[in-house]
């Protein structure tokens, strides 16, 4: 619901994708109704000392509601995205049931409906994420999916992602891979190398994304489709990724802070709330998926928030499921993690993910008069020390734990309503 | 010196720790040659075997060596309890725990789950092999018995045959016995080799007719046949003319070279029924040595070694 009172964001230094100004930003009835000096409004919120930037936008948001309401809901997942600085959420498919038909995409978004962040919704490449048959596509087209993904699960069979990526450009719609060649990864649970040989942990080998990776290059050409990268990992993926785009064609990709951030050694102590997929790996490919985001090839920093119950991995390593918390800490880890200019790391975490999900005419939108209102306060040198238990997820898996990160967010605006005020959230 | 729990070589302490152990063994081996092969030293002492996998010769060999130090042993019973009916396995041990016992030792086809366990629960854990990872006493008996035979592991050639990736044998073994002193080469077809030797102190060849007659010990490891399915291997056939130790390469060896193996052997497989029964194969030494160092570890665990470290904290207590 937009909210008649007025709301002035004072004494922040503005960053958006036209670049900066110190400036005050008043927000009535949901838009930005002036930028500029000296400015006031029923309500004050403090910026003093802070970035105010469009709120971020995730492509990558496990929100595990159908069907794993233990671990997270929409709601959920939704507050913690807001905390997050978010204002925007795309939540996978690897829901049960799956998010491959318009009716649970409608439940999805229904959920989402009331939540403290605008969510949205990918949906399945294939029936069932089962890789054999096309989803309805144009029927969740229709209900605004333009993401469409397998996420958790690689498309395997060549024939078929041609077809869903030939069919894809017709709907406008970008398709999105996890990208792992499921023969070659044949069972691992982490990365293949010093330390899987060492730990005695079957490992998956950096070649089982990189084959995709690859395979998906061929196919963006033959297709003129878009396809979106989830999650890179490798230095060779970046690497592939970074050519096509010189190429020309028609690719994008996102990493997640964990992968520019942790490696393989994380897994020593068999800990399973380091198991994720794709794996951490090598310090070498922690450098450059940094190098990726810096120079532009990776465009998008996205959560991959999984969140899982804590029973779930009360298991050994192997039994454990993949996956770590993201929302909450992504911010912080940019800021701390990346060495890049705040309008690069926003740049990634906001307008450029709005643009690969086709939402950049709401959320990552310049800051002026006229604009929707959807903004994040950031006080860029706050540190604080992530704990699980203090998050809004309904899981405490985030493989941070006891980490001090430097960049906090302050308030976060949806739709000119203050959801998020000094780090509380409002609702 | 070792610590609370034994998890893996590492936990050792090295060579010291392991020549520690080995020394103390040689007492226990002289334990249980006696008429009467029992010591009152873990009298009121409670051991709990938690095997998640099938193990006869791991299971009896830890049984016996806790029954000679006269501690009490339960059996938790996997394959008909509460973890078939989905119990987790921090619950499994805490559950175990809070019945007073002392110690867990562990077998579980996860890499890892006895670190897993250590974590939650304040008994010592043992590594009774896990997953790939580690099968630490099995690499202390089979240490002694290259000991007993050759007089030290320092300065020994041994080669590990087979299939080194998927053997947490092989992998206990390499730390102790590198630890130790001595040249290690692994011999296997390289779909059987861990992804990556980076970090790890050996030789690897894939020619075991150039390197066996350069060694002092050949130890052969089990070949699984599910390693057909996996593509791993063209056939078992093919893997004993190019890897097992048949009569013909066993003639390569030098004359004083032990042959070993951690069993249960495939006959015909990685190593020739007539070659298992030679008198250089000293593989029941290995079973009979595997009491012995096992009643080292328990007693260091529970007994004379736990008191070392817990004494000092109970005078400090009484002069507080």
């Amino acid at each position: 619901m937009p909210d008649p009172t007025s709301v002035v964001i004072k004494g922040g230094r503005v960053v958006d994708a036209t670049g900066e100004r110190v400036a005050d930003v008043v927000v009535v009835d949901g838009r930005i109704a002036a930028v500029g000096e000296d400015l006031s409004a029923d309500r004050i919120l403090d910026a003093t000392g802070c970035i105010v930037g469009p709120g971020l936008v995730d492509l990558h948001s496990h929100l595990r509601q159908p069907g794993k309401e233990e671990a997270e809901t929409v709601e959920t997942g939704a507050r913690g995205a807001a905390l997050g600085g978010y204002t925007a959420i795309v939540a996978m498919p690897n829901t049960s049931p799956a998010i491959d038909s318009a009716g649970v995409v409608r439940e999805v978004l229904e959920l989402g409906r009331t939540a403290p962040c605008d969510v949205f919704t990918s949906g399945a490449i294939t029936v069932g994420r089962a890789g054999e048959q096309l989803a309805p596509m144009a029927e969740m087209a229709e209900l605004g999916v333009r993401l469409f993904t397998d996420d958790g699960a690689g498309v395997q069979d060549n024939r078929l992602m041609r077809r869903a990526m030939e069919y894809a450009t017709g709907l406008g719609a970008t398709l999105a891979q996890h990208c792992e060649d499921d023969a070659l990864c044949g069972g691992g649970h982490m990365h293949e190398g010093e330390w899987s040989a060492r730990l005695g942990i079957p490992g998956q080998p950096a070649e089982a994304e990189e084959l995709m990776v690859m395979r998906d290059i061929a196919l963006a050409r033959l297709t003129g489709c878009r396809i979106h990268f989830q999650h890179l990992s490798t230095e060779r993926s970046v690497a592939m990724v970074r050519d096509a785009i010189a190429a020309g064609l028609p690719v994008t990709a996102e990493a997640t802070p964990h992968h520019f951030t942790l490696t393989h050694a994380e897994c020593a102590g068999y800990d399973p709330v380091f198991k994720v997929n794709p794996p951490l790996r090598t310090a070498a490919d922690v450098a450059a998926v940094k190098a990726g985001l810096a120079d532009g090839a990776i465009g998008v920093i996205a959560t991959d928030h999984a969140p899982h119950a804590p029973e779930t991995k009360e298991l050994p390593f192997d039994e454990a499921p993949p996956g770590m918390l993201g929302l909450e800490t992504a911010l912080a880890l940019a800021l701390t993690e990346l060495d890049l200019p705040i309008q690069q790391v926003l740049a990634a975490l906001s307008w450029q993910p709005a643009a690969v999900v086709g939402i950049g005419g709401t959320h990552g939108v310049s800051i002026a008069a006229g604009q929707p209102a959807n903004l994040c306060v950031i006080d860029p040198e706050a540190t604080w020390t992530v704990d699980g238990a203090a998050m809004a997820s309904r899981s405490t898996n985030t493989p941070f734990q006891g980490r001090e990160l430097r960049g906090k967010v302050r308030h976060t605006v949806l739709h000119g309503e203050p959801v998020v005020i000094d780090g509380e959230a409002q609702r | 010196m070792i610590g609370r729990h034994l998890l893996g070589v590492a936990d050792l302490g090295g060579r010291e720790g392991i020549e520690e152990i080995l020394r103390l063994t040689d007492s226990f081996v002289e334990v249980s040659e006696r008429a009467i092969p029992r010591v009152p030293a873990l009298r009121g002492k409670t051991i709990a075997w938690l095997f998640y996998e099938d193990s006869t010769r791991t299971r009896l060999s830890f049984e016996t060596a806790a029954k000679r130090l006269t501690a009490d042993t339960m059996n938790f019973s996997v394959s008909s309890s509460s973890v078939k009916k989905g119990e987790s396995l921090r619950d499994t041990a805490k559950t175990i725990e809070a019945m007073g016992i002392d110690a867990i030792v562990v077998r579980h086809a996860s890499a890892g789950a006895p670190h897993r366990i250590a974590g939650w629960i304040d008994a010592s854990v043992i590594n009774g092999g896990d997953g790939w990872h580690e099968h630490p006493t099995q690499a202390l008996l089979d240490c002694y018995t290259i000991r007993q035979h050759l007089g030290d592991v320092a300065g020994k050639r041994i080669a590990i045959v087979g299939d080194i990736k998927h053997s947490r044998v092989a992998r206990s073994d390499v730390w102790a016995f590198t630890a130790l002193g001595a040249e290690v080469t692994l011999v296997a077809p390289p779909t059987l080799l861990p992804p990556s030797l980076e970090g790890w102190p050996v030789k690897v060849s894939h020619d075991l007719d150039a390197v066996l007659p350069t060694v002092d010990v050949v130890y052969l490891l089990r070949m699984q046949r599910e390693r057909m399915t996996e593509a791993l291997l063209p056939s078992l056939r093919e893997y004993t003319h190019t890897y097992g130790l048949t009569p013909r390469r066993a003639a390569l060896l030098r004359s004083d070279a032990l042959v070993m193996h951690p069993g249960p052997m495939n006959r015909g497989v990685e190593i020739s029924a007539a070659v298992a029964d030679l008198p250089r194969s000293v593989i029941l030494d290995q079973v009979r040595n595997g009491v012995a160092v096992r009643m080292a570890v328990l007693y260091l665990l529970l007994g004379a070694g736990a008191d070392r470290i817990i004494l000092p904290e109970a005078e400090e207590l009484s002069r507080a």
